[in-house]
């Protein structure tokens, strides 16, 4: 017997469960799994999405600067990073590349991010308004270490992407992709740690700054 | 880790009088309390969400073999290789045999618990490579070669003043007691290890059945790196952190976060679904699961069954006022707090830990506060009860307590030895009305005086106001 075959028979046995999951068993869950219920969760106001989210994102130690459309997103970003007296240069997924980042006077690299970028500027799948959170996909034109390795992680966000809960954001995922990616990673603001006396230190190993640009 | 429960009492006896760490623990404080009380205030229905929380752990467990097969199936539809380990020893030797198969030098660790039950950074050490840990606390911990002694906070009982020498020490630095400074010294003496590492191991905070994912929830961003940089990612960890569904997590999440830390969310959320896809530009090239018996499925049917739902949040320890005075290490393992005296002695033997159950004041403050509603102190007292039935506690204990059952099944005898220890006791105290010593109770006046009792029992008063 392997161990897997010996830890699922004590599994069973623990549980007073005869022989080896049966199909009546299996498609027990598997229904479960299909209905897939959505459990409680506190009540908000949820009126004003776009409000809530910035509300909160401010909360987390993020910055927020609201523009009209996508185009005026590469000005927002040369504002944001000339008035932080951040560097001009960095990186962009590429699914961003399209825009006019050179107009604006910024230099971005259409990559992944590595040790040395100082800046990384990425979209995002969508964001949440209970939370202030941001949910980013990984995929070839969405690398995810732009969003980690860079000291300042600068998300390009839909206002109209963005949903009430974590709840909403699985349910637009699964009805926009197939599967899930390698990585979703849901992001609250800068990296922080509180493991020295529990003060809180922004930027630990991730980002010292995030800055949402949400246009629409 | 090495354990040392069975030395709990010679333990606790050093942490009283450990003038460094008693101050750390009084700074300590209320801290994680209060952020916990400040942040549920917004969760207009806690209950519901507590008891719903709850219901999806008991779920999991009640189909825990059909569950772990759906995570499997998925996770190897992904890429993801699954490994089963029945014992501790079992983790170090899967973790070494991947490490070496994919040629393995230097490995990154993120927070992992259950690598602590198995000592895997010795193991891995033996065997010829490093683990650095990344998670600041476990970083301080390891340069101090000392075990955590929180299983959110590891180096809470640290101050920074030693912080800071110990940063001095190692890293050649010139001494710097400024928290931020140091956070940075840390992120930056770490920042080409994670560039360089060839591995990345990881707890799991949960396995997702519905997609084959391995969640991983953290503030630092250390978690995002040992499992997007390093060209292998191992996350190991219990067979019983699996939830049904991606929804089911995000009710469970509510809780975790709002109960370790008062955060409504922690700043990274990562759900990893396999290795790195064919077009991607980063990520792991290989993904492995190590799944954890080690004394999990011993639980299952049994009354401690229910301290299978634990979230490992650390509310109860927060919220615990023996956890507060003697800290983690005390406590002799990995887990501390209530929490810990439960699964401790499950996890290493009864025998090896007969006095961890002993060590709480029932006070039912960590049944309060636990997301998911785990009844603490009634299993503390089912250990308690099945220590006495094995004949484990000492010799004076047990005919003590055969001495207090006679007196209660014969309730004359009873009244008759109240009336008369009450009278006694009243006697000693003086005029000040208190007991400097009470022989063979020390321990109960060593450090305090008690206050002796009226003179009357509370048979006599209640006869008295009787209508």
């Amino acid at each position: 017997m392997s161990a897997r075959d010996n830890i699922l028979a004590r599994i069973r046995s623990g549980l007073g469960l005869p022989g080896t999951a049966a199909g009546a068993e299996r498609a027990q869950i598997a229904d479960y799994i299909a209905r897939n219920p959505r459990g409680p969760r506190p009540s908000f106001d949820a009126t004003d999405l776009v409000a809530r989210f910035c509300e909160r994102s401010v909360k987390l130690g993020s910055t927020v600067e609201r523009v009209a459309s996508l185009a005026e997103v590469p000005q927002a970003v040369a504002r944001y990073l000339k008035a932080s007296a951040l560097p001009v240069t960095g990186v962009v997924w590429p699914a961003l590349q399209a825009l006019s980042w050179q107009e604006a006077g910024l230099s971005f690299q259409a990559r992944e991010a590595n040790g040395l970028d100082l800046v990384g500027v990425t979209g995002a799948f969508c964001a949440i308004a209970e939370t202030g959170t941001l949910m980013l996909l990984s995929a070839a034109d969405t690398p995810a270490t732009v969003s980690l390795l860079p000291e300042t992680h600068i998300a390009v966000l839909d206002a109209a992407r963005i949903v009430a809960g974590m709840e909403e954001a699985w349910a637009l995922m699964t009805s926009e992709r197939e599967g899930l990616p390698r990585a979703v990673n849901f992001v609250s603001g800068p990296s922080r740690t509180a493991d020295i006396e529990q003060t809180i230190v922004i930027g630990a190993h991730g980002p010292y700054r995030v800055h949402v640009v949400c246009h629409g | 880790m090495q354990l040392t429960s069975s030395l709990f009492k010679r333990n606790v006896r050093h942490k009283l009088v450990d003038a460094s760490l008693q101050h750390n623990m009084k700074r300590f404080g209320g801290r994680f309390s209060q952020a916990r009380a400040i942040a549920m205030l917004e969760v207009d229905n806690l209950e519901a969400i507590r008891t719903a929380a709850a219901a999806i752990r008991d779920r999991s467990l009640a189909h825990l073999d059909s569950y772990l097969m759906a995570f499997e199936e998925r996770a190897m539809a992904c890429g993801t290789q699954v490994h089963w380990a029945e014992t501790a020893q079992d983790v170090n030797r899967i973790l070494i045999d991947i490490a070496r198969a994919h040629h393995v030098k230097k490995i990154v660790k993120s927070k992992s618990m259950v690598s602590e039950e198995s000592g895997l950074n010795e193991a891995v050490a033996a065997a010829g490579m490093a683990a650095i840990e990344t998670d600041l606390g476990e970083y301080i911990l390891q340069l101090a070669e000392e075990p955590p002694s929180h299983i959110i906070a590891p180096a809470i009982h640290k101050s920074v003043e030693e912080v800071a020498q110990l940063f001095s020490e190692k890293h050649h630095t010139t001494l710097q007691t400024d928290i931020p400074a140091l956070c940075r010294e840390a992120r930056e003496q770490l920042r080409p290890h994670f560039l360089s590492a060839d591995m990345g191991i990881s707890g799991g905070n949960f396995l997702i059945a519905e997609t084959g994912s391995v969640v991983i929830v953290t503030n630092e961003g250390n978690g995002r790196m040992v499992t997007t940089l390093p060209r292998v990612h191992v996350a190991i960890t219990g067979i019983e952190k699996v939830l049904p569904t991606l929804n089911d997590f995000s009710t469970v999440l509510r809780l975790l976060t709002r109960s370790a830390t008062g955060q409504s969310i922690t700043n990274y959320v990562s759900v990893l679904t396999g290795p790195r896809r064919d077009h991607d530009r980063d990520g792991p090239e290989h993904s492995h699961v190590i799944l954890v018996d080690s004394g999990r499925s011993r639980l299952l049917g049994s009354e401690l069954q229910l301290a299978l739902r634990c979230i490992r949040c650390g509310a109860c320890m927060n919220h615990c006022p023996v956890y507060q005075n003697i800290g983690g290490h005390a406590y002799g393992w990995v887990y501390p707090g209530p929490i810990g005296a439960v699964l401790t002695p499950s996890y290493v033997g009864l025998e090896n830990a007969l006095d961890l159950p002993q060590a709480s004041t029932l006070c039912g403050a960590c049944q309060v506060v636990c997301p998911v509603k785990i009844p603490l102190p009634e299993l503390m007292r089912v250990l308690r009860e099945k220590s006495f039935r094995l004949g484990l506690r000492p010799w004076h204990e047990r005919w003590a307590i055969r001495a207090w059952r006679f007196a209660a099944d014969h309730p004359r005898l009873y009244g008759w030895m109240t009336r008369l220890a009450v009278r006694l006791l009243h006697r000693m105290g003086g005029k000040e009305g208190l007991l400097h010593r009470l022989p063979g109770l020390d321990g109960w006046t060593d450090g305090r005086d008690m206050p002796a009792p009226s003179g009357r029992t509370f048979r006599d008063r209640y006869r008295e106001t009787r209508p």
